[in-house]
């Protein structure tokens, strides 16, 4: 789950770091009224889930209430990148002496949280990591004893090998960061840039969190932090529903058990001239009741001109696929033709239940998709 | 001879008294894998199927049974658990099954496996089936024939897609292994790729992935350099849009990196070929097979 700035802010400053005060407000007269309390200057900073904020005019620097009332009269309701803004975030503006990145991620080759830091901040880390990777410092934290004080020093050492101060100041952010990012089960945590005043005093200015989903059943304050208003209402049905849905914008429909399989059959849609109308997993231990949602959510979509169910079983019993299938069409008016290829665990009990009905069986993953855009009339659209 | 697994193999599994544990608890029996004993903390005690014993603790059933491997069908919130659990008893093989694991307890499980030596396989994975020696999880028995092909995979049903298709053309395979979607897992492509090479019975095998990640570009890069059987591959997610966590919490395209093209030029970089759709993977493995 990706959340806001200001909502990253709130968990790094629960952590200790050292992070501006700041409001977020949805209208201007309480952006004026938040600007007044923090005293200028301000910034006004837009909270949208994507980067690239300040390039496209959402991140103000405000020395008068004029410009605080004119610039939030602006980005509030501005687009970025197909992201609506609904909330800014009032912080007061500091002086920027220095500018760091600190990072931290989950690593899939050692296995571990990587810390990476460089004296390059402010600006995209990718693009410092594309074109001077050697001015990105990285080190993976042992989970056994956390960043040690004197591996935080050295990465603080190594950003301003000339201040022990200004190192001092780092290396406490990246510990402070590290039990933060265990703390709240992130995936990504980043400060961006971390800076200096010019009396040497540092701040997280910006900051970014991902928060693991897998871990949500313990962090009951998450849901909260969820906004809803910026998630596709079929991806937030579905995530409501238990399923795994990412919307596309083809016409095929897809429900298939298993992420690798949901992604080699959209894969398969496209390879024979169609366009998946989504990504469904309908995930294991699959129930009717699952198989009614996502059924639900695929026809949502008006785009959608024929629904291919493609199932293999292993842990979801074709069985249970079947009843699902036959239970969602007998409540639902359906009229969009469905293909259904079962194979696998209990294929036979499944396909004596489909037997009865007008849906169209396929015995391969290729004749499923062909006879979907046969059917569906979707070929090369 | 199969990776991972031998006739010595003998097995308990937590959560045999599970729904699903339970299900395929009675799949792998079936098959003839040994299951020794099951462990639900709180039915110490009772039998699965009027046969195998049931623990509170997986030191029990180490002692009372000796089993070294333990297949784990323990939900997310106890998962990381029940692994400390299975390896500080002493089994040195697990296959966690279980979907949903946070990734920041799998970063503290590693170094616990790594000091006792303990091979993981997992989270969120299918686990193994060796034909003829034992069945580690919830790959359907059904389809699979003994034989010489070696199978590695990050998904699940597809791999039994390619399984299937692989046993209708009439090759068996030694070992069929889903390594699991998520960004943290013990065994990985590398470690597969590695075994199925040392594997004497092993004469060719099959690579799946999927977007996320760089594990298919280090295979890749391995195996120009080190192996001289017959390896083809597949990609899955080249439709897959950026920054859209596609089931999986490992696949997804994140910074511009971890792309089905990218994946696929590396493979093909290192003379490995690529199949465009699942039902090509066969032929082309026969076609560099034969050569």
């Amino acid at each position: 789950m990706n959340i806001h700035e200001y909502q990253a802010k709130e968990i790094f400053s629960s952590f200790g770091l050292p992070v501006p005060g700041g409001t977020a407000v949805q209208t201007v007269a309480d952006a004026v009224a938040e600007a007044e309390k923090y005293g200028l200057p301000v910034m006004v900073k837009s909270q949208v889930l994507t980067g690239g904020r300040g390039k496209a005019g959402g991140v103000k620097f405000c020395a008068t209430m004029d410009e605080v009332r004119t610039n939030a009269e602006n980005i509030l309701g501005m687009d970025i990148k197909g992201h609506t803004v609904r909330t800014v975030l009032i912080t007061p503006a500091v002086d920027i002496a220095s500018e760091y990145y600190v990072g931290m991620l989950i690593d899939r080759n050692t296995k571990r949280v990587l810390l990476m830091a460089s004296a390059e901040g402010g600006v995209e880390i990718e693009q410092v990591a594309k074109d001077t990777p050697e001015l990105i410092f990285k080190h993976a934290i042992d989970p056994r004893y956390g960043l040690l004080d004197h591996e935080a020093m050295d990465m603080g050492m190594r950003l301003c090998p000339d201040d022990i101060k200004k190192a001092r100041q780092l290396a406490a952010a990246m510990q402070k960061l590290y039990t933060a990012f265990i703390g709240s089960d992130a995936s990504l945590a980043e400060i961006n840039p971390f800076i200096f005043t010019p009396e040497g005093q540092g701040h997280a200015i910006d900051a970014k969190v991902n928060l693991d989903d897998n871990a949500m059943f313990r962090h009951a304050d998450w849901e909260g932090m969820r906004d809803l208003e910026a998630e596709d209402p079929s991806e937030r049905t579905a995530r409501e529903a238990g399923l795994s849905f990412v919307k596309l914008s083809g016409n095929v429909g897809c429900l298939v058990n298993g992420a690798g399989l949901a992604m080699a059959t959209m894969d398969l849609v496209k390879y024979y001239g169609g366009q998946p109308a989504n990504f469904l997993d309908i995930g294991g231990s699959s129930n009717p009741e699952k198989v009614v949602n996502a059924l639900k959510i695929i026809l949502s979509d008006e785009e959608v001109k024929v629904i291919l169910f493609n199932i293999f079983g292993g842990i979801t019993r074709c069985d249970d696929v079947a009843k699902g299938i036959i239970a969602a069409t007998e409540q639902m008016d359906i009229n969009v033709p469905i293909v259904v290829r079962l194979t696998g665990t209990n294929e036979e009990e499944g396909r004596s239940l489909l037997a009865s009905t007008d849906l169209h069986p396929a015995a391969t993953m290729d004749e499923a998709v062909e006879k979907a855009i046969e059917l569906g009339n979707v070929s090369g659209s | 001879m199969a990776i991972f697994v031998d006739d010595n193999t003998k097995v308990v599994v937590q959560g045999i008294t599970g729904r699903d544990g339970g299900f395929h608890s009675s799949q792998m029996l079936e098959y003839g894998t040994k299951i020794l004993a099951g462990v639900t903390p709180g039915r110490g005690g009772q039998k699965f199927e009027d046969k195998v014993p049931v623990y509170n603790t997986v030191k029990e059933a180490v002692e009372e049974h000796g089993v070294n491997t333990s297949v784990i069908f323990v939900p997310p919130f106890g998962a990381a658990g029940a692994i400390y659990e299975a390896a500080d008893a002493g089994c040195k093989l697990i296959v966690c099954i279980t979907e949903g694991v946070p990734t920041c307890d799998m970063v503290k499980v590693m170094p616990y496996l790594e000091e006792r030596g303990v091979r993981l396989i997992g989270p969120n994975c299918p686990g193994l089936l060796a034909p003829g020696i034992a069945k580690l999880g919830i790959l359907p028995a059904s389809i699979v024939k003994e034989g010489n092909v070696g199978l590695v995979s990050r998904s699940g049903t597809l791999t039994y897609e390619v399984v299937y298709q692989l046993t209708a053309a009439g090759l068996g395979q030694t070992t069929c292994l889903g390594i699991g979607g998520d960004p943290v897992i013990g065994t990985t492509f590398m470690d597969a790729i590695q075994a199925f090479n040392e594997d004497p019975k092993t004469e060719a095998f099959v690579m799946i992935g999927e977007i996320g990640g760089d594990a298919e570009e280090q295979a890749a890069a391995w195996l120009k350099d080190n192996c001289n059987k017959p390896v083809v591959s597949f990609i899955a997610g080249q439709t897959a849009p950026p920054g859209k966590r596609m089931g999986h919490a490992g696949a997804i395209v994140s910074g511009g990196t971890g792309t089905a093209a990218e994946k696929k030029a590396a493979l093909g970089e290192a003379g490995i070929p690529v199949a465009d759709r699942p039902k090509d993977i066969v032929p082309l493995l026969q076609e560099i097979w034969n050569k």
